[in-house]
């Protein structure tokens, strides 16, 4: 009787358990899915599809593998001009065109698949595949006149001083000044030579072996003037940036290192008897770390102007924070053996430092150092951003100006390949180290 | 036998020649690394300084003038203070959401790239390579490129900014989650296969209960790593206390009262978040309060 009641009891006990154990595995996701909610009308989520710019998304795809060359033609004076996205660096000298444009009297415009836009004296006829062709006669009394009449396909925004035409083959925009054609192609236009150069076109192994190109300049060495001297990708300009971004990094990594090394002797507790000085050590640590990269950054850029300098020393400060408390870390937990070791030799106190404690903790702090470094350059991506310094300036000009999507997406490959490196780079020593080690 | 004693003079004495060259061979070598690290900091710094707008032998002296100003013009308007702390404060909640969100999301998204790349528990083992290299890549990607490139799309605001942390935080805590799963015990997770549990269920109750300790300190730390970058981002147009802080010093003086509070505001939550952080990861790590 009294086994069967306790057994009672104990299952009931243990039941009773059971069930709050699995509430209790609930209460968590319930309590993250409480703050997700929460969170999901904070930052106001449901509003997002409505402010999202999906023209822009498609924009930015569309212009980070492709580009457009625009064949506008003056109504008033009827000169035609070509210019790959419309910039002047990237015009056509007057009289040559791409070989889809044929200019004479009427421009005939090949956009491809059967579309075919002409410029006539006084207008434009579109021919449309499937649909019929397209006339627009602009003059100034008028506006701009079109034969659709009132059946307007959704494709085509008509209105009495501006027509604008978007297929799959292009984009016209008529209007009583000007009319204009965009092609699109694929690829990054002009990334080698610009079309002033006379190595335009040129092939690789044209330039390298076939005959000279500019009687003046050495293929070579010409190709690579026009190349680096690139006015529309501004190569050399780009790779100073990358370099300047990862001078930041390595200035401020290795000087933070430098400083941080003898303020943590004096921030360990096996080094330093003196509270005081222990505890006022370390509270200069914490507090140059809990001010930030950013606050440091603002703070140094008022004092030294923006450039790569600020950055540096924005990384210099913060970081030697954090090394300092992780070198005084390691530093409480060295061997004393080998210290007393030196001593008996009766080593002075130098001496002691340099061959009882720096070999055993040298691999620790150079694996941090490397850690950190390649963590830095991406962190002087952002603090370049926001001093104007590196290849975060001209990444975060490049989205402002909201133009040249392909330049920006061109930065982004470059910011990978530069932190994918150091990431590499860093990884190799640090491996390197720990075996020696 | 007789050789060795017969020639134990001299041996020594070759012993310690030889002994003597590597070890000089060996100074010079570590002297000339030495002398190459220096010059490139020195070089570096030149060329830095060359291209900074204001020199740092100019600057120095100024370094304090800033602060110096934003204290004397917080001190001026002292009486302000309390109400420009509870005027930002809002913005540092959203700062401090963008980074607890992100944190949260990233970890899951780490726990689930995590598990997927560990040998011995992966779904499909064949694709291990492959969710090592996406790891790579989402560490790889500065969070400074996703937010911009949201904030064109999405408009200015906290959105762009969590998605951003978030993806950088997934690859970053996912590979420092592998390496916690490659020291699991197996035998729970056999003996769930035993019994036929799926894999979800093997993860979920095999693995996961050993190594939430470690996850959940990595998490903390990273949580105090996102508050920063939430507040960085914010500078360049995502919202939160960065954001307030930009337009505070792009009014300039006059309105350093602001700017004063935003910085204390940031200052606190840093160091508070830090605290907090190293308290309950020392707790996790020395075994108390097994979560």
């Amino acid at each position: 009787m009294t086994v069967t009641a306790t057994t009672a009891t104990l299952k009931a006990e243990v039941t009773l358990r059971m069930m709050s154990r699995r509430l209790a595995a609930f209460r968590l996701p319930a309590l993250i899915l409480a703050y997700l909610t929460y969170i999901f009308f904070a930052f106001d989520i449901p509003g997002l599809a409505e402010r999202a710019r999906m023209d822009n998304a498609r924009l930015l795809v569309a212009d980070s593998y492709s580009y457009k060359t625009h064949v506008t033609r003056d109504n008033r004076s009827g000169e035609v001009s070509i210019a790959i996205e419309g910039e002047r660096k990237g015009s056509y000298p007057p009289g040559t065109a791409p070989d889809w444009v044929r200019l004479g009297d009427e421009t005939v415009i090949d956009l491809g698949g059967g579309h075919v836009v002409t410029y006539t004296a006084d207008g434009m006829t579109y021919e449309v595949p499937g649909f019929g062709v397209i006339e627009a006669i602009t003059s100034r009394s008028g506006g701009v006149v079109t034969n659709l009449g009132d059946a307007v396909p959704d494709w085509i925004n008509a209105s009495d001083n501006r027509v604008a035409i978007t297929t799959e083959a292009g984009r016209v925009t008529i209007t009583r000044n000007r009319t204009e054609v965009f092609r699109y192609s694929l690829g990054w236009e002009l990334f080698f030579f610009t079309l002033d150069s006379p190595y335009h076109g040129e092939g690789l192994a044209a330039i390298l072996f076939g005959p000279q190109i500019d009687p003046t300049r050495d293929n070579l060495q010409g190709a690579w003037q026009d190349f680096w001297g690139n006015q529309m990708w501004r190569h050399s300009e780009v790779a100073w940036a990358i370099f300047e971004t990862i001078l930041m990094a390595f200035l401020g990594t290795m000087g933070a290192a430098l400083v941080a090394l003898p303020l943590a002797f004096l921030a360990a507790r096996n080094f330093t008897p003196f509270m005081i000085v222990r505890f006022a050590v370390r509270r200069v640590f914490d507090f140059v770390r809990g001010v930030d990269a950013l606050i440091w950054t603002i703070v140094l850029a008022r004092a030294f102007g923006p450039g790569p300098l600020t950055g540096a020393l924005a990384i210099l400060v913060t970081d030697s924070g954090s090394f300092g408390k992780m070198f005084s870390e390691a530093l409480e937990n060295v061997d004393r053996r080998q210290i007393e070791g030196v001593q008996s030799t009766g080593a002075p106190t130098l001496a002691r430092y340099r061959f009882g404690v720096i070999p055993q903790i040298t691999p620790i702090l150079l694996s941090q150092v490397l850690y950190y470094l390649e963590s830095n350059t991406r962190s002087a991506t952002i603090i370049g951003a926001i001093t104007g310094g590196g290849i975060g300036l001209m990444l975060t000009q490049a989205i402002i100006t909201q133009k040249d999507w392909e330049e920006v997406s061109y930065y982004i490959t470059l910011i990978l390949i530069m932190v994918t490196l150091m990431d590499w780079l860093s990884g190799i020593l640090r491996r390197r180290l720990i075996k020696g080690a | 036998m007789a050789e060795i004693t017969s020639s134990v003079g001299p041996g020594a004495a070759h012993m310690r020649d030889s002994y003597m060259t590597l070890t000089r061979q060996r100074r010079i070598y570590s002297g000339m690394i030495l002398i190459v690290f220096v010059a490139l900091m020195a070089a570096g710094f030149v060329v830095a300084d060359d291209r900074n707008a204001g020199g740092f032998w100019n600057g120095l002296p100024n370094v304090l003038a800033f602060p110096s100003e934003v204290v004397s013009e917080a001190a001026a308007k002292i009486e302000r203070l309390p109400g420009n702390l509870a005027k930002f404060f809002p913005a540092l909640i959203e700062t401090i959401n963008i980074a607890a969100v992100s944190t949260l999301v990233g970890a899951m998204l780490g726990l689930a790239l995590s598990l997927l790349s560990t040998r011995g528990l992966a779904r499909f083992p064949r694709l291990i390579p492959l969710f090592r290299r996406i790891m790579d890549v989402m560490r790889a990607i500065p969070e400074i490129v996703i937010a911009l490139v949201l904030i064109f799309i999405m408009g200015g605001g906290p959105v762009p900014a969590m998605i951003a942390i978030a993806f950088h935080t997934g690859g970053a805590l996912g590979k420092l989650f592998s390496e916690v799963n490659e020291n699991a015990d197996l035998k729970p997770v056999e003996g769930l296969e035993s019994v036929g549990a799926t894999w979800i269920q093997r993860m979920g109750l095999g693995v996961i209960p050993q190594v939430a300790p470690n996850y959940l300190s990595y998490g903390l730390m990273r949580f105090e790593i996102n508050i920063r970058a939430s507040a960085i981002l914010g500078f360049v147009g995502a919202g939160g206390v960065g954001y307030e802080l930009r337009n505070a010093m792009s009014w300039g003086q006059g309105r350093f009262d602001e700017a004063a509070a935003i910085f204390l505001l940031l200052f606190g939550a840093i160091v508070f978040f830090d605290q907090l952080s190293s308290h309950y990861r020392d707790k996790l790590t020395s075994g108390e309060g097994r979560a």
